[in-house]
């Protein structure tokens, strides 16, 4: 049996392997790791949990201009798969999908509760929530990547860098 | 096929080797090795294939029904699905729905089955701008070429290609070079595209019915901003596309990457359930908060037959509906390693799939301009992820070709293979490289008058004109005593007590030609205490199967059970020297007899080494071969069949526990695959794809180099100059 942390670390070295930065924080110090994780000009995406909150000098409902000029985006994943280091991006009203798309560098914030530990659960998630609402998601590993240009290069349309900021 | 028509085929593949070939097979061999890396850490990679393989199975079957389903399910969550027969009618439906949006531009981004109806092409004569944002896709659409590859369609252009390509046509301020010049370049152009754009069109490569969610694979984020930006979403999908749920996604998420390009998982897998609940990004407001207002937004799925409810209906092409397009089948094939899919490749689809996605959507014709680049060597079989039959869908397109087929020399090869299929008219090539045991039989008879006459310059040169086989080949030396004739002759040698009794399968080379290394068989078997009995027995009808005639396999097929049943009800072992004749027996029979009579001699068939390891780990002495001292260096090639099979390993460790140093090669194939290097207009490749077994070779600097199959051996004496012996044939113990 996997423990918790176990999953955490078994997350940690899959999403490494994708040059995937993580920064392990708690509810009350994640506006403080935010802010030291962006670059600004930043947009985001309002984060879905109730004791989570960004920080200050990140602006939510972002003009396509914001989103064309953004550095950062800062957006929330609703899961994470611990084999393929992997995390899950849900389509919201709150624009967290052209949040986490248009900037160089995405992070990604999600609970560390949140981690499941292979595709299987995490599909037996989705198939459920998808059966209830219809949602839409992505699930990313890594940054946007292509190799049709003769050797691999990063952000191809999407970010070039991502950093998870997991909250305990 | 003709000899002008040959002649082409050849300048035209010897084109595309000097063309493109390189790039080709850097990047699919690449892929390939990442595909063994991957899948071999993955504990459970067959379980997956198995549920794969189950699900589709079962979608397919239940088809209509899953349509339905969908369609009722997108219509419930406020999009429009439309059923689209063929391609025009996909195309009008498309290209209505950008009239009514009054769109100017769309963006795409990558999809097989919008390549198969030509919707760029539509879409232009209507007035519509299409910009292709895959960035491989985009180099073509410059470039104004048709994608070479399902899953990277500019596989065939190098970095420095797209850099010459890229400066001329922009003409950027500093010329582009790098890799990351060429994609920043690219992601700025596109991004400006986007941004204009009205509708956005992706393929799908799975639709879940239940949720109506579709599954887009992709690693570089194009897709994404396809279905966000513009508020109108079309979807181009195949109806073979739809899956029951949403679960039913994960094997496929786990494999697809793997099986394509070597990635563990692509960056991307988007799960979209239109329309999606994700604010459109209206670039022509720039200051406009994207999260103000209603989000209204316009889906629409084409889900288009095209002839795929006909294949669901067709026994042997059903299968190539369960494809995933994940292009291992391509990767791992040698031929399109050397050759790509420009000439590997139909009006869309290339590969060994495509054979059969172009004779259920386009047609045999289309089919039959690039069959034969499949060998039959069966490499891809355990490469596709969910366990696709590709060589047998081959098989099944080259005999309805060879039906449909006229290439006017009818009267004359009635007289030369009076065993041609009923009704029907193969090439004349095909039909004497389908009759070859005839031939062997011939030859065997007037030996050593048929090989000095093989050998001489006239008849050379008529078996190129009229048969197209290759003069730069050596013809196999046909001998006068058979190995059925030598083993009914010699005196009684077999053991008095034997532990096993085997029947030695005589294969027509064996026979008629190799017969050293049948003479080489039997010894080392009786040695190890067997006794060997060599029946007369028919070809397995393999050559006539790898020439699409079917009828004339099955007949074969019947003779060896016929040939090889009373041996098995006494007892026997059916003991087998040629690989590709043990695959026959394991796989192939199973569509070409009864099951109990498949199944018999299958299950009592064994490869000569793997039978030689058996008794070696029963007790039998290595002592009684012919052993060295573990300083002798030995390269070997198993076949392709023979490793599709797992029995190489069997070969690798009978030379070690004889004292052997074994190395082997890892090269996908030779570039022989029975008759198909013989052909003419089909030797420059073969030379091309033997190249790096020749290497391998020739690095291990061993003291012998042997092989299993006749094919490999007479590939690699092409190659190197000397044939190599079969691996029983330096354990003889008569050496």
């Amino acid at each position: 049996m996997m423990t918790r942390s176990d999953t955490y670390d078994r997350f940690a070295e899959s999403a490494g392997e994708y040059g995937v930065e993580l920064t392990r924080t708690t509810a009350e110090s994640l506006p403080g790791t935010i802010e030291s994780v962006i670059t600004t000009p930043v947009v985001g995406a309002p984060l879905p949990w109730d004791d989570c909150s960004l920080p200050e000098p990140v602006p939510t409902d972002p003009s396509p201009a914001e989103l064309d000029a953004a550095v950062t985006g800062v957006s929330a994943a609703s899961l994470a798969v611990a084999d393929y280091g992997s995390v899950v991006l849900e389509a919201t009203p709150g624009g967290g999908e052209p949040v986490s798309l248009f900037p160089d560098e995405h992070v990604v914030v999600l609970r560390e509760d949140d981690i499941v530990p292979d595709m299987e659960t995490a599909f037996e998630w989705l198939d459920e929530q998808f059966r209830d609402t219809g949602g839409s998601a992505i699930v990313a590993t890594g940054p946007s990547a292509t190799a049709d240009m003769g050797s691999l290069v990063k952000g191809a349309h999407g970010p070039k860098e991502v950093h998870a900021v997991v909250v305990t | 096929m003709s000899s002008e028509s040959r002649a082409a085929k050849a300048a035209q593949i010897r084109h595309l080797l000097d063309t493109e070939g390189d790039a080709v097979a850097t990047n699919t061999r690449g892929f390939n090795r990442g595909r063994y890396d991957s899948v071999a850490d993955l504990e459970e990679y067959q379980g997956l294939k198995d549920e794969a393989r189950a699900i589709k199975e079962d979608a397919i079957e239940r088809l209509p029904e899953l349509i339905d389903e969908l369609t009722e399910t997108i219509e419930e969550n406020g999009g429009t699905v439309y059923i689209a027969d063929d391609a025009a009618d996909a195309n009008e439906y498309v290209a209505e729905v950008c009239a009514e949006r009054d769109a100017d531009r769309l963006v795409k981004s990558k999809s097989m089955t919008s390549e198969e109806i030509e919707v760029n092409e539509h879409l232009d004569r209507e007035g519509v701008d299409v910009v292709e944002t895959d960035l491989g896709e985009w180099v073509l659409q410059v470039a104004e070429e048709a994608p070479s590859h399902i899953v990277a369609p500019a596989i065939h252009k190098s970095r420095q290609d797209i850099a010459d390509l890229f400066n001329e046509r922009f003409d950027p301020d500093e010329p582009l070079e790098t890799a990351e010049e060429l994609t920043m370049f690219a992601r700025e152009k596109l991004l400006a595209r986007i941004k204009e754009a009205d509708v956005g069109m992706t393929g799908a490569n799975f639709l879940a019915a239940e949720t109506g969610t579709m599954a887009l694979v992709t690693s570089e984020g194009n897709a994404r901003k396809t279905v966000t930006v513009p508020d109108t979403h079309i979807a181009v999908a195949g109806v073979e596309k739809v899956i029951p749920t949403v679960e039913d996604l994960r094997p496929f998420v786990e494999l697809i990457g793997r099986s394509g390009t070597g990635q563990d998982i692509t960056s991307y897998i988007s799960l979209f359930t239109p329309p999606i609940d994700s604010p459109a990004v209206d670039f022509d407001d720039p200051d406009t908060p994207i999260t103000d207002g209603e989000i209204d937004r316009e889906f629409h799925l084409v889900l288009i037959d095209n002839g795929r409810l006909s294949m669901r209906e067709d026994d042997d092409l059903r299968e190539t509906l369960y494809c995933i397009r994940c292009s291992a089948c391509s990767n791992t094939c040698a031929n399109f390693q050397s050759v790509g899919g420009h000439a590997f490749g139909g009006e869309t689809y290339s590969g060994g799939i495509a054979t059969g996605w172009e004779a259920g959507i386009e047609g045999l014709d289309t089919a039959a301009e690039f069959n034969d680049l499949c060998t039959g060597c069966s490499r891809c079989v355990e490469a596709c992820p969910v366990g696709i039959d590709i060589p047998w869908i081959n098989t099944v397109v080259r005999d309805r070709i060879n039906e449909t087929g006229d290439d006017g020399f009818d009267f004359l090869v009635d007289g030369l293979t009076p065993d041609a299929e009923d009704e029907s008219s193969p090439t004349l090539q095909k039909r004497v490289f389908g009759n070859f045991e005839t031939l062997a039989k011939l030859g065997s008879a007037t030996a050593p008058v048929s090989n000095w006459l093989g050998r001489s310059r006239p008849v050379g040169w008529l078996l190129e004109e009229s048969l197209g086989v290759d003069r730069r080949r050596e013809l196999p030396a046909f001998r006068r005593e058979t190995l059925v004739e030598w083993a009914d002759r010699r005196d009684e040698t077999t053991p008095a007590d034997p532990e096993r009794r085997v029947a030695l399968y005589p294969d027509v080379y064996t026979n008629y030609m190799l017969v050293e290394r049948g003479k080489a068989a039997v010894r080392a078997l009786e040695a190890l205490g067997v006794a060997v009995e060599v029946p007369a027995a028919p070809g397995t009808g393999r050559p006539p199967l790898s020439q699409g005639m079917i009828d004339t396999a099955r007949a074969k097929a019947e003779g060896v059970v016929e040939a090889l049943e009373p041996h098995l009800e006494q007892g026997r072992d059916v003991v087998v020297i040629e690989p590709s004749d043990l695959a026959m027996f394991a796989t192939d029979y199973e569509r070409l007899l009864e099951p109990e009579s498949h199944r018999r001699l299958a299950d009592h068939s064994y490869e000569l080494l793997e039978y030689v390891y058996g008794l070696l780990e029963n007790g039998g002495s290595p002592d009684a071969l012919s052993v060295a001292d573990g300083e002798e260096r030995v390269a070997y090639h198993s076949h392709c069949q023979q490793r599709t099979m797992s029995l190489e390993a069997h070969t690798v460790a009978v030379f070690e526990e004889c004292g052997y140093d074994v190395t082997t090669s890892d090269v996908e194939c030779c570039g022989m695959a029975g008759s198909f290097g013989y052909k003419t207009q089909y030797y420059d490749l073969s030379m091309d794809v033997g190249e790096p077994l020749a290497g391998q070779l020739r690095d291990a600097d061993a003291d012998h180099v042997v092989a299993s199959g006749t094919s490999c051996t007479d590939q690699i004496g092409d190659l190197l100059g000397v044939e190599p012996p079969h691996p029983i044939e330096l354990l003889d113990p008569g050496r």
